[in-house]
């Protein structure tokens, strides 16, 4: 069966003074149905971009250079914006960053999310608010026949991201991609809404794409996972193997610099050096300044993809340790 | 928190809006001026004793009477009469309902093109905004007044002075109105900038929105406050181009007082005595301005928030 969505070696370009920048660098991966992905890298390494860029709403100086991102067979990067309207909202939802500006501050939770829902279909007012309704029930906001009414500013944080969430699944979509859903919400909170992103998930069977810094997040919710450094996936593949045993140095150090790894009253791991800019970017393998296990070939040549185990990695160093393995293989058989 | 009912009426009354009119005197005084002015422009077939549009009420041989605490004045002319025979407290009356029709008419019109021009050159960006903006500039370098003059004696001119009259008052709301929407458009392009860079700007387009959509139903609400400052500042600033250039003889036809025209109708006697044709209407002016220009400071201080708060 075709996956949902399967984006093929998408690239994606922002035209600036001086030429292009590549923010994405051929970008492949699929999402099944009811599956859940996530998306990890630090800080510029092209997350949010791949995340906008599936609904083409990169901002003005970016523009989608090559690629596909075929979503129920049909492609969305050459898709009419008017189709593509249709999709926005109604089979692909986002939830963002900052529950606090994402809802608009004038207009109260009941007209925004009757609103949303007139866009897409052909129903009643009074119809319309019986589904946000039902939505805001899903999402365990109390009263909320009382919170259609009010504005957002009456609203707690996570109150207000809980609304996000109930204004994301309003139409059934098909994905959710989530950025970062919980980064401005205070700790305790955070896990509320992520068991309650989860289990709406679950329930409803949507596909969610999860973009975020947490690693532990991602390990308690994703079935799969992508690592992305400097506008490349350098390492994709079920979830569970990729933290147990992590085969891209970059992802190891990831991994090496979580709170729980290392030992009270040491200093924390750091991977040294920092996301190199998209101006300069490395020759070679973009992460072989940073690298530890660094030869002259990473700086060489762009390494390619390697599978180890259901995993994908790139990586020069990866190659040779699997071949050398076989190797050993061949001549103890 | 609202826990009562939350009727417009009780939002409006728990609003930072209301607590702070109830705690400014000035406002209020304000206010309460405005709203009787408009009163009684708007009652002013009512409450006026005379109809200076009708010309079989009007007798030259009550001309130039003083007002009723001065020697010489009839009891039935409070404030004295003008020229031509004509109640002085009825001529205002009824100049201050076409005075105050012109300076909303004006300002409606003004808000209209400035929102829908503002509202483009800040969303669209790019080419748009630079025409727009450039028109805009071109025109704020005119004076508003020239541009008015310009206009309101070609209008004049080509429709003759009879016709003129009989459009006057549209004539004049749309001179005033062309003639300052930049203002305005300067305003919201601004505050639609700032606007449409935040996330629910972004989060409605990922909702599949239109772009129309996202402009006036999203942005537009968020822009609304200094519009509102500036719609009544300007409402002010309307009245006193319509009554300059009734002044200048380009406005409104001496048979259909403003005040701007009762004020040039009396120039001419001011140094024969009859110092109340001009004095009264002027005075007029000065106090509805005023209450005008009164009321936007105190919005302004309202709506902005960097303001109030600290």
């Amino acid at each position: 069966m075709a996956p949902l969505l399967d984006v093929k070696n998408l690239d994606v370009r922002f035209a600036v003074r001086g030429g292009d920048l590549t923010a994405l660098r051929g970008i492949s991966f699929s999402l099944d149905k009811g599956e859940r992905l996530g998306l990890v890298g630090e800080s510029g390494a092209g997350k949010s971009v791949a995340a906008f860029s599936i609904l083409r709403l990169i901002a003005q100086p970016g523009y989608i250079a090559g690629g596909e991102v075929l979503f129920e067979g049909r492609n969305l990067a050459t898709m009419s914006e008017k189709e593509l309207r249709r999709i926005r909202g109604n089979r692909i939802a986002m939830i963002f960053q900052d529950p606090m500006m994402t809802l608009n501050p004038v207009l109260t939770i009941g007209t925004q999310m009757v609103e949303a829902l007139k866009a897409h279909r052909r129903i009643s007012t009074r119809a319309a608010r019986e589904i946000a309704l039902n939505k805001l029930q899903k999402v365990y906001i109390p009263s909320p026949e009382k919170r259609l009414d009010q504005y957002p500013h009456e609203l707690s944080g996570g109150m207000r991201q809980r609304v996000i969430i109930a204004i994301a699944l309003l139409l059934d979509p098909e994905i959710i991609i989530a950025d970062e859903p919980t980064t401005a919400l205070d700790v305790t909170i955070q896990a509320e809404i992520m068991a309650l992103l989860l289990e709406l998930c679950e329930q409803e069977n949507v596909a969610l794409m999860l973009i975020t810094h947490d690693l532990g997040v991602v390990s308690q919710v994703t079935q799969r996972m992508l690592v992305m450094y400097s506008g490349r996936i350098i390492e994709q593949g079920p979830t569970r193997e990729i933290i147990n045993d992590a085969q891209h140095p970059y992802t190891q150090g990831l991994i090496n610099a979580l709170p729980q790894m290392g030992e009270p009253g040491r200093r924390l791991y750091q991977i040294p050096g920092s996301m190199p800019s998209l101006k300069n970017v490395p020759s070679g393998c973009p992460f072989h300044p940073r690298c530890q296990y660094a030869t002259g070939l990473c700086s060489q040549e762009m390494p390619e993809y390697v599978r180890s185990g259901n995993v994908d990695v790139a990586c020069h160093e990866v190659r040779k340790l699997i071949d050398e393995e076989k190797q050993l293989q061949e001549m103890s058989s | 928190m609202s826990t009562a009912t939350a009727s417009p009426w009780n939002r409006f009354r728990e609003s930072f809006l209301w607590y702070s009119f109830k705690r400014d005197k000035i406002a209020i005084v304000s206010f309460v001026v405005f709203v009787l002015i408009v009163a009684a422009g708007y009652l002013a077939p009512w409450l006026a004793p005379q109809n200076p549009y009708d010309l079989a009420q009007i007798n030259i041989m009550n001309s130039e009477l003083p007002p009723i605490w001065m020697e010489g004045a009839d009891p039935a002319f409070p404030l004295g009469t003008d020229a031509q025979g004509r109640d002085l407290l009825s001529t205002i009356l009824y100049g201050t309902r076409v005075s105050l029709l012109i300076g909303f008419g004006a300002v409606l019109l003004q808000s209209l093109l400035g929102i829908l021009f503002g509202l483009l050159a800040g969303y669209m960006g790019g080419r748009v905004d630079s025409i727009l903006m450039r028109v805009a500039d071109v025109q704020l370098s005119f004076s508003t007044l020239m541009v008015a003059i310009i206009v309101g004696a070609v209008f004049k001119a080509s429709f003759g002075n009879l016709m003129f009259g009989e459009i006057a008052v549209y004539m004049l709301i749309l001179i005033i109105g062309v003639a300052e929407w930049p203002q305005i458009a300067r305003t919201v392009r601004a505050s639609v900038l700032a606007e449409k860079k935040k996330e629910y700007v972004e989060a409605a387009r990922v909702m599949g929105f239109r772009t129309n959509r996202i402009m006036f139903r999203h942005i537009l609400p968020n822009t609304l406050s200094p519009i509102f400052v500036i719609g009544t500042v300007q409402i002010a600033n309307a009245i006193i181009s319509e009554a300059a250039l009734s002044f200048l003889g380009l406005g409104m036809p001496e048979t259909q007082p403003s005040l701007g025209s009762l004020i040039k109708s009396g120039f001419d006697y001011i140094q024969s005595g009859s110092w109340w044709i001009t004095l009264i209407p002027g005075l007029m002016l000065v106090v509805l301005v005023l209450v005008i220009n009164l009321l936007g400071d105190w919005l302004r201080d309202v709506m902005n928030p960097r303001l109030y708060k600290g």
